[in-house]
């Protein structure tokens, strides 16, 4: 009966899961394509470095070490989970107990000091959140369902390790009703909780723990599409795709090229019709998620919202309205809405809206210095000045809407070639001033 | 003060058939821009000083489009980056010095994709070269022995292109004393002026980005900011200027301080 309904809970758990997935690389797939498949090998050693080894969190020591007790946990209990996996198939009990010996004491008592550390993690994330109101973690894009979504992933937590422990607990105490003892370094300290309770009552709890956290191992997965914590999976994938070039490139736009070198070849009639008829030209730069690149999506998906870009962004420590975190939590909702819109109906639609305008405002992308605080700062390299680039392209080659000076700025370039209104004749007084 | 030497253009150079080791690509700051031209003559008086074979645009030289392509002017920006290359290019240019981390920037990475392919580095760069070289000696200078000097990084040299040690190593060769602001190196804090800031009002907010770089100058005590961009330069001569901090506090670029420091 218990493997039926394992085997049910089972194979629920991972077609949501995959369909939630599916549903996301089908919205990340809504973006324009960028080339990443090159240096491969770099790739991989970025993916090692940045989101196996963490590198980037370490610049903040505090957070960086509570952040690792989860992560270890996190990665580690997953030996665990095959156990719970053999065991809910094959209705056995601690199936590779008999097998390991005395190695599979060494490995849960590993697991279990892991999850107590992760859980002195948790604690101190929902203090640092919700007691210590740390700036960064309280700013107005993070009211209402962001702050619950962090909170509840903390709470998950909780009631996994809370699982594990009454699992093992209860299976010390049984143990040691029987006079014998796994010797797990944590569970046979809380064994002593159960004292007194007869062996029918301590298998209820040590079920309890076992389903317990199974429903929460599948509950968590089928989360996880939906929340801000897809990062534990996607850091993976958007570390390997990260941008190799130096942070200073801006891409280049072909399309451009093409019109300027015709524009500047003297041999083509300005005025005779071009070829390629039937092309649709493309949009320059972006409006709507669909313009920006598959690897913005991805960005914006991959984005935990931890907001290290919008505490080391020069314009908003400065009281402008930019947070770079904002710009990537609204290009995910607006890339969520829009995705849910065709999915029901069809490759065309749309709803008249727009991430620029209608999620991100010409205020904030105008407030940037492209200073690459924010994408120097991502611990899962997020570039979210690339996408506040093109927002602008389509301002200004699009909608001409731009901040009057600087469309004096670019008169004066087109005019006498600096951005300011100096006569070119000029350029060389200084050697002789 | 004219420059007690001759800087040849590249025109110059041609008609002499002659060609310059290196092209000195000024910048419309170093070009227009009256502070900015001090660190302008600053590092031709090096290059003089170290014998380099170098040359100007002069005339020909065109804003490389760094601001247009930061402002989304994409258009603009090609239109520069191509009339620029054709220059480039007809002067046979291999190798490109800059003082402006912008045109370096540009220049270095912008320029490959459009057809324009040289060696560029910024000035800081260079004078680290020449002195490794011995061609530039500062050994026993007492300009800045001891001063206390703060290096606030450009984020087009620094974050941008990850330019970090040149300009530290040119300041610990003034025997000054280097201190460094709390945000420096990947964190250092922007002056503003980057992504075409410079040509506009800030957006609305409760400070200026330049006033806030500064407060992490003054906490250094330094009496020099040094800086290798001249539009961080006014930036923080401005921010200097709020705290009417002036008379204490000089901003100069590290090639001022190198030629100072070799009293050319």
């Amino acid at each position: 009966m218990s493997i039926i309904i394992f085997s049910i809970l089972f194979c629920i758990g991972f077609y949501l899961f995959s369909k939630n997935i599916l549903q996301v690389r089908a919205n990340i797939l809504l973006g324009k394509d960028i080339n990443r498949t090159n240096k491969t090998s770099e790739r991989w050693k970025t993916m090692v470095l940045v989101a196996l080894g963490q590198k980037k969190m370490f610049t903040r020591p505090i957070p960086a070490l509570l952040h690792l007790c989860l992560y270890a946990a996190f990665v580690i209990t997953q030996i665990e989970l095959i156990e719970i996996f053999t065991d809910g198939f094959t209705n056995s009990h601690r199936f590779f107990h008999s097998f390991l010996g005395g190695f599979y004491t060494f490995i849960i008592s590993f697991i279990e000091i892991l999850s107590i550390l992760a859980l002195v993690g948790t604690v101190a994330f929902l203090s640092r959140r919700n007691l210590l109101k740390l700036p960064r973690l309280n700013m107005k894009e993070l009211a209402g369902w962001p702050k619950k979504d962090a909170n509840i992933i903390l709470i998950m937590e909780i009631f996994l390790v809370t699982f594990i422990f009454t699992m093992n607990g209860a299976d010390e105490a049984i143990m040691s009703a029987k006079g014998e003892s796994y010797h797990f370094i944590i569970s046979s300290l809380i064994a002593p909780i159960f004292e007194g309770m007869d062996i029918h009552t301590l298998h209820i709890f040590e079920q309890i723990g076992w389903w317990g956290h199974l429903v929460m191992v599948f509950t968590f997965l089928n989360y996880l599409p939906y929340s801000k914590h897809f990062h534990i999976v996607l850091a993976f994938p958007n570390t390997y795709y990260s941008n190799l070039e130096k942070k200073g490139k801006f891409t280049n736009l072909s399309s451009v090229t093409e019109e300027v070198k015709k524009l500047m070849d003297p041999t083509i009639d300005p005025f005779a019709a071009t070829g390629n008829d039937g092309d649709v030209p493309s949009r320059f730069g972006a409006k709507d998620v669909t313009d920006l690149t598959w690897k913005n999506l991805l960005d914006a998906y991959t984005c935990t919202e931890c907001g290290r870009c919008t505490s080391s962004c020069p314009a908003n420590q400065t009281g402008k309205l930019l947070s770079p975190r904002k710009i990537m939590m609204d290009t995910r909702d607006r890339l969520v809405e829009l995705g849910e819109g065709i999915r029901k109906n069809g490759k065309d639609y749309t709803d008249g809206k727009s991430l620029l305008r209608d999620y991100i405002t010409e205020e904030e992308i105008w407030a940037c210095t492209s200073c690459n605080a924010c994408v120097q700062e991502c611990p899962v390299n997020i570039d979210p000045l690339s996408i506040i680039v093109d927002l602008r392209r389509y301002l200004v080659m699009e909608e001409s809407k731009i901040p009057t000076e600087l469309t004096g700025m670019l008169t004066n370039i087109e005019n006498n070639g600096a951005p300011w209104q100096f006569s070119p004749a000029d350029r060389g007084n200084w050697i002789n001033e | 003060m004219s420059t007690a030497f001759k800087v040849s253009t590249m025109a110059e150079m041609m008609a002499n058939g002659e060609s310059p080791d290196i092209l000195f690509w000024v910048g419309c700051s170093g070009s227009f821009d009256d502070r900015a031209k001090k660190i302008t003559k600053a590092v031709a008086k090096i290059l003089h000083h170290c014998n380099v074979k170098f040359a100007v645009l002069g005339v020909e030289e065109s804003c490389t489009g760094d601001p247009a392509k930061r402002a989304g002017n994409e258009f603009t920006f090609q239109m520069q980056a191509m009339m620029n290359i054709q220059v480039l290019d007809a002067y046979e240019v291999k190798k490109i010095v800059t003082a402006c981390p912008h045109c370096f920037n540009t220049l270095k990475n912008e320029y490959p994709e459009l057809g324009g392919n040289y060696e560029v580095i910024h000035h800081t760069q260079l004078i680290q070269d020449l002195i490794n070289q011995g061609k530039l000696r500062l050994e026993g200078s007492q300009t800045y022995k001891g001063k206390k000097i703060t290096f606030h990084d450009p984020c087009y040299l620094g974050r941008a292109n990850d330019v970090y040690e040149a300009p530290r190593t040119l300041i610990e060769k003034l025997d000054a004393e280097l201190i460094e602001m709390k945000r420096c190196k990947t964190t250092g804090l922007c002056c503003g002026a980057g992504g075409a800031q410079m040509f506009k009002e800030a957006e609305k907010g409760n400070k200026e980005i330049n006033v806030e770089r500064t407060e992490d100058a003054l906490e250094t005590n330094a009496s020099i900011i040094a800086t290798g961009c001249p539009f961080c330069n006014t930036m923080m001569t401005d921010g200097v200027k709020n705290f009417n901090k002036e008379q204490d506090i000089q901003v100069l670029d590290v090639a001022e301080l190198i030629a100072n420091a070799a009293d050319l």
